[in-house]
């Protein structure tokens, strides 16, 4: 029997994930010995605490650039960056789940197990208290984006995948209102991902057995092992392309590119919508981070030879996302299928190699994950005695009723679309900027002409608030709370000040932009 | 033009030298974002905000003052940094910027006090000072910036909210309509701005004034040439200066103290600030200087005969502005030490055009909003401080020894005729002549509101004297135009001499008549320009308009330039229109319509694909899949890439 040798672990490196794991299993105590009527407050208290508290440890460990953990995490540059950013974006959608103002009892259901649209489903649905598990939920799926964004070894970025998207899974059957519709939505998000790992799993597989056989080196899944092999290895290639391409599936599925993005609309449709706000900021997030540290540190020997594949991707991406968004008539779904075009804008950075690329796809994702997160905001103050209000058709006439809100939605629709002074703007410059650099003019002439055809959805929602007369059943905005106002107002100011002085964080951006290896 | 420009970093008191702008553009924000709940003391913020700006001023200024090298510069965050190109959202700090800063916030206030009595009975007081706020906000960043984009966004600033204030009063027809011509016919002059800041973009890679200044040497002299022609254009729009003048007299229909604003401390000013602060590149071409003279001077004759003609009481004050800012770009377009001159004309005219617009107001108060010169007369009796400060106004305008207008105006005049050759005669004479002018016209509102038989509408018994709170001002500004004049002529040249290319004094060439000849000659077409006017219209006028000659009739039409406006512009323009828009309809959006029918149609049908099942969204991720990896494998055998 072979010794066992226990890796030195450095424990300040790893406090943000130790902490967001360790709140959780918390957070389960709690459900099981804190009173009913204080566990709200109690576990919302636990859950943003805990996001300040490893946000805290994630900046002052700003200047870690180290390997730990054996090889399975790596925390540098990027890792924090990512981290910060996905705590950060956490902390409001966590502001958005805790609220109970806008909804009575709040945006989760009561009592998950009864049947939809029963009597019982009906009692639960007037107003008794939510429930309070998803913030142990949440605290682990933050947990696991965290971990994922760090993993330096695909079986660590495996279990982080499965880590944070169980806890997903569940969160989406959890709304209050059109039961039906939620459960819908997680039973297919949670099929569609079992697959969508399955072919990771698969591309592990392949990548393993491709590092076999290198002189000197045992097999193995991390990234250096894989670096190396991909110059050194005596195996077919055909095992590298195969498996890299079975990977970068199982990650676009995640970040919602096409064609692995048919999942969004409905599970962002039906899942509650402050869920859907943490999916459509911290997921993609925590995809792209992956994504990144896969093909920047363990691929990069493949001398991007990927790039055209992926690019096409892209295209795809954006044109599915953009012209699908055109007849979409809930705003939810058309949110998604904004996103997915988005997500075509992100991997046009990932495809640059250079460091402006990297920084530029950051700074896409802290600005993307705050607009959207907004515009689902204003999304839950829609709303009339029958929960959201989403069809667009209710919305004619919003800016009559409420100006105030119409204006802030306009405005992040403005910024969606990439109009300068906002941070969509500085956003996709960096991106397209970074490929034109790169000589990939063809990406940003995709991306600049898709924009165009996706400015149309945006501004008709924009013409409908404005423009059209309010009718009978337009629904009033309902004056939220502290805390979807927070959520609303630091996502409303993060897209104006990004876009007015995005030189800070970009250059922090730029500073992070260099994986350890 | 050798030395290099350079500026020094803000230091101590100056480096908040930011807060002049932030204040009233806070307060702005404040009185619009309360709404109705500020309505009850939103005026009197407005007045503290622009009363701290003006302390503020005072300070930064002593401060400069004992400076050495007195330009600072205060860099605040990077507005863009793309590639080559770099934008400071920055400020700069000059005696140039100071004199503007003390210019806007002095006279700025105490229209704002003015205003606060003025505007008392007005439902949209506390809207009305929040765009006044806003005003003075952009109007001192357009002064503070320290390159030509941050001097645009004030630039815009300005002119969004002259167009505010002009239409301040949007249920008249005529007031909306006068909004809208300043803003069309700005936008004409802002065109020309913006093109110009392209061109800096595109020739030195850089708007800051330091980098321009030093680069514009080296550039060809034809690109100069169109650079500060697009400049002067600028300028133009927003001075009111020929061929751009028509907006000025019509801002006449916003609210009193917004004219005093426009013509006293803001707005107007700017085209002059624009061309003295780019002074490196005008003095770089001789044509181009004999094109801003030759504006200056063909606009203040413009002003002056039609001026002369109207009977509208602040038409008339409107007109003289676009005279007197004429003689600024004669000043400014004369060069060397000329520049220093006409800042000196424009500080001093800021304190009496404002005394006499606020002293109009204070006029229209006591006679119910009538603006007709024709039906005014003999209110010395009834309004003696309006009276008197007005008196004040006049003799400074005309440029009467020892009011301020003669210390300012005469330099200008003295200059003109130092060209070095012929166009000496011209300039010099036009100058010489729209004095007399001046004095004619001034005189004329002068004897025909304040003396002479009582030519009333029936309905006014006794015109009352406006209350203490408009009446200070007015005489705070009466006292400004006594004084001024001498002070600002004996010091301020020399101040400025420590701003960027305003030092560099030109050798002056021997005037064609010598400096006591010229002040002999335009204290005596002043003093014949004045007698006349008296001696015509001290038994009063008609009340109803009168047949005239060729001449007043043309002037009477503001020298039919609304008429070319209409013939060369606007008449071309809505064909032009028109034929854009047949082509619109019937090529672009055939073209456009067929594209977003295409996109609508394939969006349409690709949603079909979204069927909702679980087992086809597998099933298309398994095509992908398999065309992802068949797409990489390829790539792997050399077939792509």
């Amino acid at each position: 029997m072979t010794e066992l040798k226990l890796p030195s672990l450095n424990y300040a490196a790893l406090a943000p994930i130790m902490i967001m794991l360790g709140v959780a299993l918390l957070g389960v105590l709690v459900e099981a010995f804190v009173p009913r009527r204080l566990r709200h407050v109690v576990q919302l208290t636990l859950a943003l605490l805990a996001v300040l508290a490893a946000l805290t440890m994630v900046v002052l460990n700003a200047d870690d650039r180290i390997i730990t953990a054996g090889q399975a995490l790596a925390v540098d540059g990027p890792t924090l960056f990512l981290q910060g950013a996905i705590l950060v974006l956490a902390a409001m959608a966590l502001l958005l789940i805790g609220d109970r103002s806008v909804e009575r009892g709040g945006a989760f259901v009561a009592q998950a197990a009864v049947t939809a649209e029963s009597a019982d489903d009906r009692r639960q649905a007037e107003g008794r208290n939510g429930l309070t598990e998803v913030y142990p939920l949440t605290t682990f799926a933050i947990g696991g984006m965290l971990i994922f964004v760090a993993a330096n070894d695909l079986l660590t970025m495996f279990i982080a995948l499965e880590v944070f998207s169980l806890p997903l899974y569940l969160l989406c059957a959890l709304a209050r209102r059109r039961r039906l519709l939620s459960q819908e939505a997680a039973m297919k998000y949670f099929l569609l991902g079992a697959y969508a790992s399955a072919f990771f799993l698969f591309g592990v597989a392949l990548i393993y057995g491709f590092t076999a056989g290198i002189p000197g080196r045992v097999a193995g899944v991390d990234f250096a092992t894989i670096n190396a092999a991909v110059t050194e290895s005596p195996a077919s290639p055909v095992l590298l392309f195969a498996g890299m391409a079975l990977l970068a599936i199982g990650l676009l599925f995640k970040a919602a590119a096409a064609p692995f993005h048919v999942w969004t609309p409905d599970v962002y449709q039906g899942a509650p919508t402050p869920v859907t706000g943490f999916m459509a900021a911290c997921t993609k997030v925590a995809a792209f981070g992956a994504l990144l540290r896969v093909f920047h540190v363990a691929f990069a020997g493949a001398a991007w030879d990927f790039t055209p594949v992926l690019g096409a991707v892209a295209v795809l991406t954006m044109l599915v996302g953009a012209v699908l968004a055109v007849t979409q008539t809930d705003i939810k779904r058309l949110l998604a299928y904004s996103s997915i075009a988005n997500a075509g804008y992100l991997l046009v950075g990932v495809l640059a190699p250079s460091r402006e690329g990297l920084a530029g796809t950051m700074f896409y994702l802290v600005a993307y994950g705050f607009s959207v997160l907004a515009a689902f905001a204003v999304v839950t103050l829609v709303r009339d005695d029958d929960g959201e209000a989403t069809h667009l058709s209710r919305w004619a006439g919003l800016g009559r009723r409420s100006p105030f809100f119409a204006g802030l939605f306009t405005f992040i629709l403005l910024a969606f679309a990439g109009i300068p002074l906002t941070s969509g703007f500085m956003s996709k410059f960096a991106v397209f900027g970074a490929a034109l650099d790169d000589g990939q003019a063809w990406l940003v002439i995709a991306g600049v002409l898709t924009s165009m055809v996706l400015a149309f959805p945006y501004l008709r929602v924009v013409v409908m608030m404005w423009l059209s007369e309010p009718g009978e059943s337009t629904p009033t905005v309902t004056v939220p709370g502290g805390l979807t106002s927070a959520a609303l107002m630091i996502g409303v100011l993060a897209t104006l000040v990004l876009g007015i002085a995005p030189a800070p964080l970009l250059d922090l951006a730029t500073g992070a932009a260099d994986f350890v290896r | 033009m050798e030395e290099t420009v350079q500026y020094a970093g803000a230091t101590g008191l100056l480096g908040s030298v930011w807060l002049l702008v932030a204040i009233p553009l806070v307060s702005a924000a404040i009185l619009l974002l309360l709404g109705r709940r500020a309505d009850r003391w939103g005026h009197w913020l407005g007045v503290a905000a622009i009363g701290a700006a003006f302390v503020l001023g005072l300070a930064f200024f002593f401060q400069l003052r004992g400076l050495e090298n007195k330009s600072v510069e205060l860099s605040l965050w990077d507005f863009i940094a793309v590639g080559d190109l770099r934008v400071d959202f920055g400020l700069l700090f000059d005696p140039l910027a100071a004199v503007f800063v003390l210019l806007i916030t002095g006279v700025g206030f105490l229209i704002h006090l003015y205003a606060v009595e003025y505007m008392a009975h007005d439902a949209g007081r506390r809207r009305f000072f929040a765009y006044f706020n806003l005003f003075v906000a952009a109007m001192l960043l357009l002064v503070l910036g320290n390159n030509y984009v941050m001097l645009y966004f004030g630039w815009e600033g300005v002119g969004l909210a002259s167009y505010l204030l002009i239409s301040f009063w949007y249920e008249r027809p005529s007031a909306a309509t006068a909004g809208k011509k300043a803003f069309l016919m700005n936008r004409v002059g802002d065109a020309g701005l913006a093109i110009g800041i392209f061109i800096m973009f595109a020739t030195l890679g850089t708007t800051q004034y330091d980098e321009v200044f030093n680069g514009v040497g080296a550039l060809a002299g034809p690109t100069v040439l169109v650079l500060g022609l697009l400049l002067l254009l600028g300028a133009t729009g927003k001075s009111g200066q020929f061929p751009l003048q028509a907006w000025l007299p019509d801002a006449m229909e916003g609210p009193t103290p917004v004219s005093a604003l426009i013509h006293a401390a803001t707005m107007v000013t700017a085209g002059v600030y624009l061309i003295a602060r780019s002074n490196p590149i005008f003095s770089a071409n001789s044509t181009l200087q004999l094109v801003v003279v030759s504006v200056g001077a063909l606009t203040l004759l413009i002003g002056c005969i039609i001026g002369a003609a109207k009977d509208d009481i602040k038409r008339v004050l409107a007109w003289s502005t676009v005279s007197q800012i004429g003689y600024m770009f004669l000043g400014v377009g004369l060069g060397g030490g000329a520049y220093a001159l006409a800042i000196v004309h424009l500080l001093a005219h800021g304190f009496f055009k404002a005394n006499m617009f606020l002293g109009a107001g204070s006029v229209m108060h006591g006679m119910k909003d009538q603006v007709d010169i024709r039906r005014f007369g003999g209110l010395s009796k009834y309004m003696k401080i309006t009276w008197l400060t007005f008196m004040m106004g006049w003799l400074a305008i005309i440029g009467m020894f020892p009011f301020s207008g003669f210390f300012s105006k005469e330099p200008i005049i003295v200059a003109a005729f130092e060209r070095a050759d012929w166009t000496a005669w011209l300039f010099g004479g036009a100058a010489l002549l729209g004095a007399g002018l001046t004095a004619f016209y001034m005189t004329r509102l002068f004897v025909l509101t304040f003396h002479g038989p009582k030519r009333w509408t029936e309905d006014i018994e006794q015109p009352h004297e406006s209350p203490a709170l408009m009446t200070i001002p007015l005489v705070l500004l009466a006292v400004g135009s006594v004084g001024a004049g001498f002070l600002l002529a004996t010091s301020v040249p020399d101040w400025l001499t420590a701003t960027a290319g305003l030092g560099a004094h030109e050798e002056a060439h021997e005037a064609v008549l010598s400096h006591a000849v010229i002040t002999v000659l335009s204290l005596l077409v002043t003093v014949l320009g004045a007698g006349l006017a008296w001696f015509l219209f001290r038994a009063g006028t008609a009340t109803a308009p009168q047949p005239a000659g060729v001449l007043v009739t043309a002037a009477r039409r503001n020298l039919y330039t609304d008429a070319v406006n209409e013939a060369v512009f606007e008449k071309p323009g809505i064909f032009l229109t028109r034929a854009l828009v047949f082509l619109d309809n019937r090529g672009v959006d055939g073209l456009v319509n067929g594209l977003a029918a295409a996109v609508g149609g394939g969006s349409g049908r690709l949603r079909r694909l979204q069927t909702g099942f679980v087992r086809s969204y597998a099933t298309s991720i398994l095509a992908g899949a398999l065309l992802v990896m068949a797409a990489f494998l390829a790539v792997q055998a050399g077939w792509l890439a």
